[in-house]
This record gives C-alpha cells, sequence and structure tokens, in this order.
C-alpha cells in the first residue's frame, strides 16, 4: 500500500483485543495502530469500506472496518474464526504487529442520506461494517432521522457488541431489538429469524433508508420482507461478499457479473443488484 | 511511418547487435513448443512455429511473481523487490499477442483518474519494446480477423517485421520504436514502393488464409438474455476444469495471492490463477457462488465476451486459437459463440 507498490501492507499494532462471541465461531474485536505517523495521519476512511489485514506467514483477508471514521486515533476489525487466515489473527496477542492495506470499496452514502430515517437489520458478523454506520451516525446525531437497529445471532454467545447495544439502550435517541433464532433462559428479546424481527416491527418505509448485513439467506429474506413493507428497490442497500485476493480490481477474483466486488462494492442498492448476470 | 527493409541473412547480425545494446528476448524452440525466452545466440531464434505455447504475456504479467518480502520475527520489515526498467526488446511476437497487452493493459494499469496500477505489470510493459512479425502462414485455429485484427497489424507493436520473400520489410511505428532503430540503423535500407505492394499483398494473402470466423455480432446482448439458459449445462459436460484455456489465454489476468517462507524470510507472491478451479471462489464458510463446472465455464464465457465488453468494451479475446489447440476435451470457443447465437430465448 505504499505508493510504489499496493500489495505491500503498512505495519500495524493490535493496541486491543476484545472478545465478542465465543464457541465454536468465535468474533474478536481488534483494534489497529498504523506504526508509520505518516500513515497514521494520512488514512481515512468512510463506513462501508474494507481493509486487508495480514499475518505475514499465513496470508491475508479482507474485513469491514468496523469503527467509525469519526474515531481518528486507530481502527477496528472484527472477525469471525473461519480459516486459516482468521485462526492466525485470532491467536494474536495485544502488542503483535499485523499487515494493513486499504481502505478498499465503496461506501454507504452517508452525506445523500442526511435527514433521513435509518434502518438497520444486521445478522451475526455482518454487523461489523453496520457497527461502523451506526456510530458514524450517533456521532453526527442530529443529521439523521429516526434510527432503529435490528440484530440478530444463533445464540446469545454469537451476539456482537453487547455491551455497547447496552450502553445505546440507556439513551432514548436510537431504538434497538435483539434477537437470537431459538429459546434460551434469561433471554427477553425476540426468539427468531432477523426478517420475522423485521415482520414484527413493521417499520414504515416512509423517508427511510434500510441497510442490511448478514449470510445470504437473511439477506435474501430481509429484502423479500422489505419490498412486502413498501420499501422501494433504492431504499434497500446491502453488502456482498466474494473471495477476493488483490482488493484492487486486478486479480480477477471478486466478480459477480461484470462487477467486482472489491471495486465497485460491497455495498450495493437492491437496485443495483437485482437483475444481476452472476453468481453469489 | 518509417519504412525500411532488412535482407533476411543480416538477421543474426541486427539481433546479435541488439542483444549486445539491452536484453533480447525471443522464441526458441524448447520441448517441442515455442517459448519466449531471453536470447543469448540470435541462431537459437525459432521463425518458423507460429505461437508460443505460453503466450508472451508471461514477460510482463510473470506466472510467479514475488510482491514483497518480510523478515520473520518480531519486526516484520517488508520490502518491495527491485523491478528491472532498463529497456527491453522483444523479438518475434505476433499480432494476436500483442494485442493481448492492449486487451489487459487496462487491468493492471488503470483506466481512470484514481485506479489501482500494478507496478510490476506497469513498468515491464514500459520498460519492453516489441518487435513484431506478422504471420504468413496463419494456423488452422487463428482468428485475429474476427476481431478487425489482422496477421500483419502495425497498430499493437512498436516495430512491426514481415517476411517478404528475401527481406523482411520494417515498419518502425511508435517512438520507442524508431530510438531503437537509430541505434542500430546501419544495416537497413529505405524500403521502395514496390516492395511496399509486396509487402500489402501478403498481408493480404495471410488475411485470406485464416479460414475460421467467430461471429461475434449481438453476442453480448445474447448473453445478457442467457445467463440461466441450461445451454451452459451442455456446454460444460466435457470439461474437466484443467485451466489450460485460462492459462495460456494471452487475455487472462486472474491470479493468486500466497505467503511462501522459508525460517529467516518469507515472500507474499502471487501465481496466475484461472476460474476453472473449483477452489477459485470457494469461501473458508464452505460457501462455493460457483460450485459447478457449468458456473465456472460460463463465468469464463462471459467474462469474455459479456463483462469484458461492459467494462472495457472490447473482447477479453484475441482469436489465437490456443485454447481450442489444446484443451485436452476439444472445447471449441468458436462453436461456444456459434451456439450462443442459436439458443432460443
Ligand atoms: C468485502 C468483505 C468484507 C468482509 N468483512 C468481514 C468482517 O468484517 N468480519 C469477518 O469476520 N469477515 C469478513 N469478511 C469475510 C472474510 O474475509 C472471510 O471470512 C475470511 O477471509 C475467510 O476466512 P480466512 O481468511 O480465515 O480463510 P482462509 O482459509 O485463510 O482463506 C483463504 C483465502 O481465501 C480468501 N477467502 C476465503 N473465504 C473468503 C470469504 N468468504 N470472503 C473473502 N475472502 C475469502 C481469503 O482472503 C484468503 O485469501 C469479509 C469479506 C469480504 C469480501
Ligand atoms: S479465448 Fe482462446 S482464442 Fe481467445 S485469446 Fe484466449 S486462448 Fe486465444
Ligand atoms: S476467463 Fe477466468 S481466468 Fe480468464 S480472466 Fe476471465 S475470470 Fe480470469
Ligand atoms: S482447457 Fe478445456 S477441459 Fe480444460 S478447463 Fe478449459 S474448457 Fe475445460
Ligand atoms: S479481489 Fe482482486 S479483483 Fe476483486
Amino acid at each position: 500500500m505504499t505508493d510504489e507498490n499496493p500489495y505491500q501492507p503498512w505495519i500495524a499494532k493490535i493496541i486491543s483485543i476484545k472478545e465478542e462471541a465465543s464457541g465454536e465461531r468465535a468474533i474478536k474485536t481488534f483494534r489497529l495502530e498504523f506504526q508509520d505517523e505518516e500513515v497514521k495521519k494520512k488514512f481515512t476512511f468512510l463506513p462501508g469500506q474494507c481493509i486487508m489485514v495480514s499475518v505475514f506467514g499465513t496470508g491475508e483477508s479482507m474485513f469491514a472496518i468496523s469503527s467509525s471514521p469519526t474515531q481518528k486515533d486507530y481502527i477496528e476489525v472484527s472477525v469471525m474464526r473461519y480459516g486459516k487466515l482468521t485462526k492466525a489473527l485470532h491467536l494474536k496477542e495485544e502488542g503483535e504487529l499485523v499487515g494493513a492495506r486499504g481502505p478498499y470499496g465503496n461506501s454507504f452514502k452517508l452525506e445523500e442520506w442526511k435527514g433521513k430515517n435509518i434502518l438497520f437489520l444486521g445478522g451475526g458478523i455482518g454487523q461489523a461494517p453496520l457497527r461502523s454506520v451506526i456510530d458514524y451516525c450517533k456521532d453526527n446525531r442530529k443529521d439523521y432521522g429516526k434510527i432503529d437497529i435490528v440484530y440478530g445471532a444463533r445464540t446469545s454467545r454469537d451476539l456482537c457488541y453487547k455491551d455497547e447495544f447496552a450502553e445505546m439502550s440507556k439513551k432514548d435517541d436510537l431504538s434497538i431489538h435483539l434477537s437470537i433464532d431459538v429459546e434460551e433462559e434469561g433471554w427477553d428479546q425476540f426468539v427468531g429469524f432477523v426478517p420475522d424481527n423485521l415482520k414484527r416491527l413493521n417499520p414504515s418505509p416512509e423517508n427511510t433508508i434500510a441497510i442490511t448485513c448478514g449470510p445470504p439467506i437473511m439477506i435474501k429474506f430481509v429484502i423479500q420482507n422489505l419490498l412486502e413493507l413498501g420499501f422501494k428497490e433504492d431504499q434497500v442497500y446491502t453488502t456482498l461478499e466474494m473471495r477476493m485476493k488483490c482488493g484492487i480490481g486486478i486479480c480477477g477474483r471478486c466478480n459477480i457479473g461484470n462487477l467486482y466486488v472489491c471495486k465497485d462494492g460491497p455495498v450495493f442498492s437492491y437496485d443495483q443488484i437485482k437483475d444481476i448476470q452472476g453468481d453469489m | 511511418m518509417e519504412q525500411l527493409t532488412l535482407p533476411k541473412e543480416k538477421l543474426p547480425e541486427l539481433l546479435g547487435e541488439i542483444g549486445s545494446k539491452f536484453e533480447l528476448v525471443g522464441p526458441i524452440e524448447e520441448n517441442g513448443f515455442l517459448a519466449f525466452r531471453k536470447i543469448n545466440d540470435p541462431k537459437e531464434i525459432n521463425l518458423d512455429i507460429l505461437l508460443s505455447r505460453v503466450p508472451p504475456k508471461s514477460l510482463i504479467f510473470q506466472q510467479t511473481e514475488t510482491l514483497f518480502t518480510y523478515a520473520k520475527g518480531k519486526d516484520s520489515k517488508v520490502q518491495t523487490p527491485k523491478i528491472e526498467e532498463t529497456k527491453r526488446v522483444i523479438f518475434g511476437i505476433r499480432s494476436c499477442d500483442a494485442r493481448g497487452f492492449d486487451i489487459i493493459d487496462p487491468v493492471f494499469m488503470g483506466k481512470k483518474e484514481g485506479d489501482y496500477t500494478d507496478p510490476f505489470y506497469t513498468k515491464r510493459r514500459n520498460r519492453s519494446i516489441l518487435i513484431g512479425l506478422s504471420c504468413n502462414e496463419p494456423d488452422a485455429n487463428c482468428f485475429c480477423t474476427s476481431f478487425d485484427d489482422s496477421p500483419a497489424n502495425t497498430k499493437h507493436v512498436d516495430i512491426l517485421f514481415t517476411d517478404i520473400g528475401d527481406k523482411y520489410y520494417v515498419e518502425v511505428v511508435t517512438e520507442k520504436g524508431e530510438d531503437l532503430i537509430k541505434k542500430v540503423s546501419k544495416i537497413f535500407s529505405k524500403a521502395t514502393e514496390k516492395e511496399g505492394n509486396i509487402r500489402k499483398e501478403t498481408e493480404k494473402a495471410a488475411i485470406d488464409a485464416i479460414s475460421r470466423k467467430m461471429n461475434t455480432e449481438g453476442v453480448v446482448e445474447k448473453l445478457d438474455k442467457m445467463f440461466e439458459h441450461e445451454f451452459w449445462v451442455e456446454t460444460a459436460r466435457s470439461c474437466i476444469g484443467c485451466g489450460i484455456c485460462t492459462y495460456l489465454c494471452p487475455c487472462c489476468h486472474c491470479f493468486d495471492i500466497q505467503d511462501e517462507s522459508t525460517l529467516k524470510l518469507g515472500g507474499r507472491v502471487r501465481v496466475w490463477d484461472s476460474c476453472m478451479y473449483e477452489e477459485y471462489t470457494h469461501h473458508a464458510s464452505g460457501h462455493n457462488p460457483r460450485p459447478s463446472r457449468m458456473n465456472r465455464v460460463r463465468n469464463r464465457v462471459y467474462h469474455k465476451f459479456n463483462y469484458f465488453p461492459k467494462n472495457d468494451g472490447i473482447f477479453g479475446c484475441t482469436g489465437c486459437g490456443r485454447c481450442i489447440d489444446y484443451c485436452p476435451v476439444n472445447i471449441d470457443i468458436i462453436e461456444v459463440i456459434d451456439k450462443v447465437k442459436e439458443v432460443n430465448v
């Protein structure tokens, strides 16, 4: 990511690690700080954009930046343990160095959406990019109307950012609607899938933008339900995921039809992707 | 454009002179196939075989490339390898292969302000002087003319050589070409009008000798309508997913990135990859957007004949015929496109 070589990452230090979810699909949020002062000063991004994180000797993978650009001292990524690279990252400790390059891709149109209500619909690790937008909206609260956060995971153990939601719910400037898939002792909120929670909440499409991120099957039914609720195709935004290598539109890996997710995405309106000729 | 001639027997002398001033790369025979290699002795050059098996794309977009190295241990010192930037002459490249660069240049070198550029490709592209060689006797599966190209096209090279009997007709196309000729000009003569006419007739005869044609008219629009058609299952039935059609294609640009390391030093390396492999789109979660051969064969055809035209206004095929020649199960891209046109939707 030097001017010379876009594949070469900068060095970043893990300044803190927070365990978000435990169990088989553990999720950790890594707070990263670029080691080079110049880079630290220069690095800017917009909510929705992603970053390639390297563990030297293992490889690199793309992650949504889960912190808000209003936070200038560090960036955060929330990583679910999956394959080789994410396992290696989960073994890292505070103070260790990793590589990072970016930011990549497009972003949510938060400038354009000023004055609108925003409805977030997240599932599992899909909440990571939404967290960036939510924190951004919180820091610019007067610019946006009503904010609703609908978020679900399989079990309460899999829910990310629990303490942050608890903190947010103390104030009354946004509403949080959490859910888990199956009944659990002590759980007093909705039980069921995110698309069902959405139906139950029955939000008005009026002057509202809906953003959904999560597993493909959840996105599919969320969008179906949003359209049934009267949302127009261009009021609905989502992010798409494809396997990635270069992150900069060259390696050919991440295409869905003629679009490259790393460059043309990851944020798309439903309008843009509903007729796409490509495999997802 | 300067028009010169060179007696054929003087070619070794010319190449020797070029080789003494620049790095010289040209086609040689290796294990029964033509390959572009560094030339030490001009006599090694083979101009009888038409096309190299691996396209000369590999000289600029290398099959493997170390993107950077890192020291292992605490400090992770990261370093980009130095890329040679002195001029290099690539002799004997054919029109279609030279045109391949024009097709993938925008991918690696960016299309518009703000696009990322690949420094490895860009530097090698800029350091290369292409001396083309017209094809007087095209092969059975050549179809460059289907893309408004010609076996004697000056458009994609810096200098073009055409065999006109006992001489080469030499056209100096670009400034890069002029600079090179200036440094070695003594053995060329000015071309006469008669020689110019022979060159034109030679080109015409070569064009006439091309027997295969791909009919690309309306194919982009047709593909728009048949993504879900069972035609793709049929078409992919015999494909064994070997990836040869993409590895040997002058327009395929896909690569993988991997870490390779020894005890002290590690490197991040990129290697050619192919959308014909199952692994290619396989997510760590187990999900695969292109789980079957149908999806993969379809992606290759769409990339070349629908996505490339939509994104870059050009087909991702030069008509070199390699994928037809080397496909172990005889999948023929010209026939595929013919059949696409026949599908009822
Ligand atoms: C735009 C985008 C944003 C993402 N944001 C997040 C996030 O915020 N948090 C999170 O936990 N995960 C995120 N992912 C998914 C994450 O990149 C993959 O889960 C992860 O790469 C796969 O696990 P691994 O790296 O351990 O796999 P490995 O076994 O190391 O994977 C091998 C290679 O395949 C690539 N790869 C495999 N699966 C995927 C995949 N699903 N997506 C992309 N590349 C893949 C990896 O980059 C790596 O190069 C995102 C993916 C994309 C495309
Ligand atoms: S698709 Fe086949 S014929 Fe066309 S350029 Fe590639 S290898 Fe040559
Ligand atoms: S056809 Fe496949 S391998 Fe070739 S450039 Fe397109 S996506 Fe890459
Ligand atoms: S060369 Fe033929 S068999 Fe091999 S991947 Fe290509 S189409 Fe399939
Ligand atoms: S990840 Fe390489 S083109 Fe998108």
